[in-house]
C-alpha cells in the first residue's frame, strides 16, 4: 500500500511499512459508545486550534487599559488589559467572537464528552484489568479538564469570573493549616492580585494543555497496546477484537465524527451566545452580579457550596470554615473515589482476571446502582447551583427550594440507585431485551433477594466451548495468507484484519483469536463478490449439479447393489477428499 | 471495488458524497466571503458549520456505503508475558554489575535526590513576594483604620446625610477603592428595631458593615429594604441587619464584621478602627 516516492523514501529510512501495515489494520469495535472518547479528543483539538488564535489577541495583564472600540457602553472606560482585550477581540476583531464562543462551547463539550466516556467505561466495566492504568489517566485528565475550564473562565477578568475566582480562593483558604498559604502563593498575595491573571493565563495555555497532550498520547498509546475491549457477541471472545479496520472504514468514520464535532461547535459558536463578558462588566471587588452561575462542570461544586449547612467548628482555637466540606472534602473524595473504583471493585468481587469482553450494565446491578446513585447526586448538585433562577421561574421562595434540595441531595441518589439496581437485576434475570419490554413479573423477579450462588469468582477461565459448525478457513492470496472465522450456518463471517506472510502464521493468529475452534479448513477461498444474476445462476447451477450428482449417486448405488447381488467384489470408489484437516497442516 | 463497474447503489452513494463535498466547499467559500464582507458572527458560524457538516456527511456516507463496515477480527494476545522473556528481563536487573544490586549506594542516591527535590521546592516560596505581608496577616489587615474617611465608588467622601434611608451605599477606605477586602456598605436603619446592637456601633441608625459574605467572600449586594436584610447572590446567604448582621439563612455561619465610625471634624464620615473581625471567608487562623 506504500504509494509514491515520498512514502518509499520514508520507508527506506525508517522501515515504516511493517508498523504501518499493523496500525492500519487495527480493529475498532463498531458500537457507538466507543466514539465518546473520540468526541472528547476532537473537542480538545478544536480547543487548541481556537485557543491559539485567541492568544494572539488576548492580553493577560491586570494593568489599566482604556477600551476604545465599537462596543459603545464601554468605549473610553478604563478596565484591566485582560478585560479590555477580551471585549476588543469579541467586538472589534473579525471572527474573534466566533472563535471565542466556539472555544467556550468546545470546553463545555470537552468536559461533557469526558464525563459520558467515563460513564460508559464505568457501566460496562471497561476499567477492569488490564485497563486500570488508562482509567487512572482518564480520571486525571478529567481533573485537568475541570481545572483548565475554570482557569479559562477566570481569565477575562469580568465580574462573573472574578466572583468565581473569589469563591475558589475562599475554598482554598478554608483548608486547615496550609489553605491561606496555598491561596497566597497561587495568587502572589491577597485576592485580587496583579499577578493572578498572568499566572492563570500561563497555567491555562501552557501548563495544563501540555500535561493533557502528554496524557492523551499516553492514553491512546496504552489503548493501542492493549487493543480495544468489546461487547460480547457471536464470534467475539476474550482473545480477539471484532469490528472495522482502521483503514479504510474507521478512518473515514472517525474523520466524519471530527467534522461533525467541528460543525456542531462552530454552529453553537456562531449562533448561541455564551459568556457575554461585556454585559457582566469588569471585575470590581465591591460588585456582584445576580444571578451568578458557573459553567456546568463546576456547578456541582457551586451547588454543594449552596446546600451545605452553615456548620463550622474550631480545633484548638483554629477555624475550619463551612466551605471546606463541600468545596475541598467533597471534591477530594469524589476524585479519590474515582481513582480507587477499579481497585475497590476488584477487592469486592475478587476478580483478578484480565477482561477483554465488556459487561452489559445489567449484569452488574450493584455497579449500576452505585453509578446511577452517584450520577444523581451530582445532577442534584448541578441543579441546586441554579436554585435562585429556579426560585424566580417557579415563583417560590429560594429557601424553600434550598431546603428541598438539601433533602433531595441525600434521598434522591438512594432512591434512583436502588431503582436502577432493581431494574438492572430484573433485566438480568428476566427475558426482556430492553427497558420497554420489562414486565411486572420481571420486576417482581428482580426484587426478590438473590439466590445463593456457589461462589464462582476464583474459578479459572472456562475455555470457549466448541460450538458445532464453527470453523476457521485459510486461503492463500497471492504471496500472503488470510483466514476467516465462520459460525454455524455461515451467517457470520469475520475476516482477519491483515494478511500474514505464511500459513503457519495464519494458523497461529487464528488459534489465538479462537482458541476453542478446532476445525480449520484449508484452503477456503472466499467467493468473489457476486452480482444478483450471477448468484442466481450459480445457485441454479449448483442445484443442477447437486441434482445430477444425486441422480448419479442413486444410479451408482443401484448399480452397486446390483453388482453386489451379482456377487462381484469391487473396491469402493476413492472418497472425495474434503481437504479437512485437524491441525491445518498443508495438504 | 476497483476494476469492476460500480453498482447502482455505489453510483448513488458516490453522487451523494460528491454533493456533500460540494456543499462543504460552498460553506468554506461562504465563510471566506462573509469574513471579507464583515458579515457578522452568526453567518461566519453558519458557513463554517455548513462546511464541516458537508464534510461530515460526505465522509460518513463514504464510510457506510463504499467501504466495508465491521466483519473483521483481530487476535488479542492477552497480557501474560512469556515466562522466558520475563525471566531474562529480570536477569538483566539481577546481573552482578547491575546498579540495582548496590543497596548502600542506592540509599545514598535516594538521599541526594530527596534533598534535591526538597531544595527545589524552596523557590516556590517566591510565588508570594518576600516583601509582601504573610497571608494570615494580610487577611486580617484591611486598609481601614482610625481616621480613614469613608468614600463612595467615585472616591468622594461621604457625610452622614449622603446615606439615605432604606438603601445600601457601598463605601470604601479613602485611597483604597480597589483593595479586595476593604469594601463595606452603609445603611440607615431605625435603631429602635435593633434586636441586637451592631458590632461596630452606629451613629443614630447609620451602620457600616463589611460587604463581603462570610461564607465565600462574594459581595452581599442584594438589599431587602423593609426586612433590613442583605442577601449574597452567589450562594444565597442572608444576613439580618437588625440582629447585628447575623446569618439567618443559607450557608454562611458568621455575622458580617462591623466597622466603627464617627463623624470627623470636617463633617465627613470616618472609621475609628478596622473591622470588628477579618472580613470575608473564614480561614484556619481567623480569630
Amino acid at each position: 500500500m506504500i504509494m509514491g516516492p515520498l512514502a518509499r523514501a520514508l520507508d527506506d529510512r525508517l522501515r515504516l511499512s511493517p508498523i504501518t501495515r499493523r496500525a492500519l489494520a487495527k480493529i475498532f469495535p463498531d458500537h457507538w459508545s466507543f466514539m465518546l472518547g473520540e468526541i472528547a479528543l476532537y473537542s480538545f483539538i478544536a480547543l487548541i486550534l481556537t485557543g491559539v488564535y485567541l492568544t494572539f489577541f488576548f492580553d493577560a495583564s491586570s494593568a489599566d487599559r482604556v477600551y476604545q472600540g465599537s462596543y459603545a457602553p464601554l468605549d473610553g472606560a478604563t478596565t484591566s488589559a485582560a478585560y479590555a482585550s477580551t471585549v476588543r477581540l469579541s467586538w472589534d476583531v473579525r471572527a474573534g467572537l466566533l472563535i471565542r464562543q466556539t472555544h467556550h462551547w468546545a470546553a463545555l463539550a470537552f468536559v461533557a464528552a469526558i464525563v459520558l466516556h467515563l460513564s460508559r467505561i464505568y457501566f460496562t466495566g471497561a476499567f477492569r484489568k488490564p485497563r486500570e492504568l488508562n482509567w487512572l489517566i482518564g480520571v486525571t485528565m478529567l481533573a485537568l479538564a475541570l481545572a483548565n475550564g475554570f482557569t479559562g473562565y477566570s481569565m477575562p477578568d469580568d465580574l462573573l469570573s472574578g466572583l468565581g475566582l473569589r469563591i475558589i480562593t475562599s475554598v482554598v483558604e478554608s483548608i486547615p493549616l496550609v489553605g491561606t498559604w496555598l491561596a497566597a502563593l497561587a495568587l502572589g498575595g491577597e485576592f485580587p492580585s496583579d499577578e493572578m491573571i498572568p499566572r492563570i493565563f500561563i497555567t491555562h495555555v501552557l501548563l495544563v494543555p501540555a500535561i493533557l497532550v502528554a496524557l492523551i498520547s499516553l492514553h491512546l498509546g496504552i489503548l493501542v497496546r492493549q487493543k480495544h475491549s468489546q461487547f460480547p457477541g457471536p464470534g467475539r471472545t476474550e482473545h480477539n477484537v471484532v469490528g472495522s479496520r482502521f483503514w479504510p472504514g474507521y478512518t473515514l468514520r472517525t474523520l466524519a465524527l471530527f467534522a461533525w464535532v467541528l460543525a456542531v461547535l462552530f454552529a453553537l459558536g456562531g449562533l448561541v451566545q455564551i459568556n457575554p463578558v461585556w454585559l457582566y462588566g469588569p471585575f470590581a471587588p465591591a460588585e456582584s452580579s445576580s444571578p451568578a452561575q458557573p459553567d456546568w462542570y463546576v456547578a456541582w461544586g457551586d451547588g454543594a457550596l449552596r446546600l451545605f449547612p452553615p456548620w463550622e467548628f474550631r480545633i484548638g482555637g483554629y477555624l475550619v470554615p463551612a466551605p471546606f466540606f463541600p468545596g475541598v472534602v467533597l471534591g477530594g473524595l469524589s476524585f479519590v473515589a474515582l481513582y480507587l473504583w477499579p481497585f475497590i471493585e476488584r477487592w469486592c468481587t475478587r476478580d483478578r482476571r484480565p477482561h477483554q469482553l465488556l459487561d452489559r450494565p445489567r449484569n452488574h446491578p450493584v455497579r449500576v446502582g452505585i453509578g446511577v446513585g452517584a450520577l444523581t447526586f451530582y445532577v442534584v448538585l448541578v441543579v441546586a447551583a441554579g436554585d435562585d433562577i429556579l426560585a424566580r421561574l417557579l415563583r417560590v421562595p429560594v429557601y424553600d427550594l434550598l431546603a428541598l434540595f438539601r433533602v433531595l441531595v441525600l434521598v434522591l441518589p438512594i432512591v434512583t440507585g436502588v431503582l436502577a439496581f432493581l431494574i438492572a437485576r430484573a433485566l438480568c434475570r428476566g427475558e426482556a431485551a430492553s427497558l420497554g419490554e420489562l414486565t411486572r413479573a420481571d420486576l417482581r423477579r428482580g426484587a426478590r433477594p438473590a439466590p445463593r450462588r456457589p461462589t464462582g469468582e476464583d474459578e479459572p477461565e472456562v475455555p470457549v466451548r466448541h460450538r458445532p459448525g464453527e470453523r476457521i478457513e485459510l486461503w492463500p492470496q497471492g504471496e500472503v495468507w488470510r483466514w476467516r472465522y465462520r459460525n454455524e450456518a455461515g451467517q457470520l463471517t469475520l475476516t482477519n484484519n491483515r494478511a500474514v506472510t505464511s500459513e503457519e502464521e495464519a494458523v497461529e493468529t487464528a488459534r489465538l483469536a479462537y482458541p476453542g475452534v478446532d476445525r480449520v479448513v484449508v484452503p477456503g477461498p472466499p467467493p468473489p463478490p457476486a452480482r444478483a444474476l450471477r448468484v442466481a445462476l450459480r445457485r441454479w447451477g449448483r442445484a443442477t449439479a447437486a441434482g445430477s450428482l444425486l441422480v448419479a449417486a442413486l444410479l451408482g448405488r443401484r448399480r452397486e447393489r446390483r453388482r453386489r447381488r451379482d456377487g462381484e467384489d469391487e473396491p469402493p470408489p476413492p472418497e472425495q477428499a474434503d481437504a479437512i484437516s485437524g491441525g491445518g497442516d498443508p495438504t | 471495488m476497483s476494476g469492476q463497474t460500480p453498482s447502482k447503489s455505489e453510483r448513488a452513494a458516490s453522487r451523494r458524497i460528491a454533493v456533500a463535498f460540494l456543499v462543504s466547499a460552498a460553506g468554506a467559500v461562504g465563510f471566506a466571503v462573509t469574513y471579507g464582507l464583515n458579515g457578522g458572527t452568526q453567518w461566519e458560524g453558519v458557513c463554517l458549520a455548513v462546511a464541516f457538516a458537508g464534510l461530515a456527511v460526505g465522509l460518513a456516507v463514504w464510510s457506510r456505503r463504499l467501504v466495508p463496515v465491521g466483519g473483521y477480527v483481530e487476535e488479542h494476545e492477552g497480557f501474560v508475558p512469556p515466562p522466558a522473556e520475563q525471566a531474562m528481563t529480570a536477569a538483566v536487573f539481577r546481573a552482578p554489575e547491575s546498579p540495582t544490586r548496590r543497596w548502600g549506594l542506592l540509599a545514598a542516591l535516594g538521599f541526594a535526590l530527596t534533598a534535591l527535590g526538597v531544595a527545589a521546592l524552596f523557590p516556590l516560596r517566591s510565588l508570594l513576594p518576600w516583601d509582601r505581608q504573610r497571608p494570615t496577616r494580610s487577611l486580617k489587615d484591611t486598609p481601614w483604620g482610625p481616621g480613614i474617611r469613608l468614600v463612595d465608588d467615585q472616591g468622594r467622601p461621604l457625610r452622614p446625610d449622603d446615606v439615605p434611608a432604606d438603601t445600601m451605599v457601598a463605601v470604601f477606605p479613602e485611597g483604597s477603592i480597589d483593595v479586595g477586602d476593604a469594601p463595606a456598605f452603609a445603611v440607615r436603619l431605625n435603631p429602635e428595631r435593633f434586636i441586637r446592637q451592631p458590632a461596630g456601633g452606629h451613629l443614630g441608625g447609620l451602620v457600616v458593615w463589611s460587604l463581603l459574605c462570610t461564607h465565600a467572600g462574594c459581595p452581599v449586594r442584594l438589599y431587602l429594604k423593609g426586612a433590613g436584610r442583605v442577601l449574597c447572590p452567589c450562594h444565597q446567604s442572608s444576613f439580618d441587619l437588625l440582629a447585628g448582621a447575623r446569618p439567618i439563612a443559607g450557608p454562611a455561619a458568621r455575622p458580617l464584621p462591623g466597622l466603627p465610625i464617627e463623624v470627623g471634624p470636617d463633617g465627613f464620615l470616618r472609621a475609628t478602627g478596622d473591622f470588628t473581625a477579618p472580613p470575608g471567608a473564614g480561614f484556619w487562623s481567623r480569630p
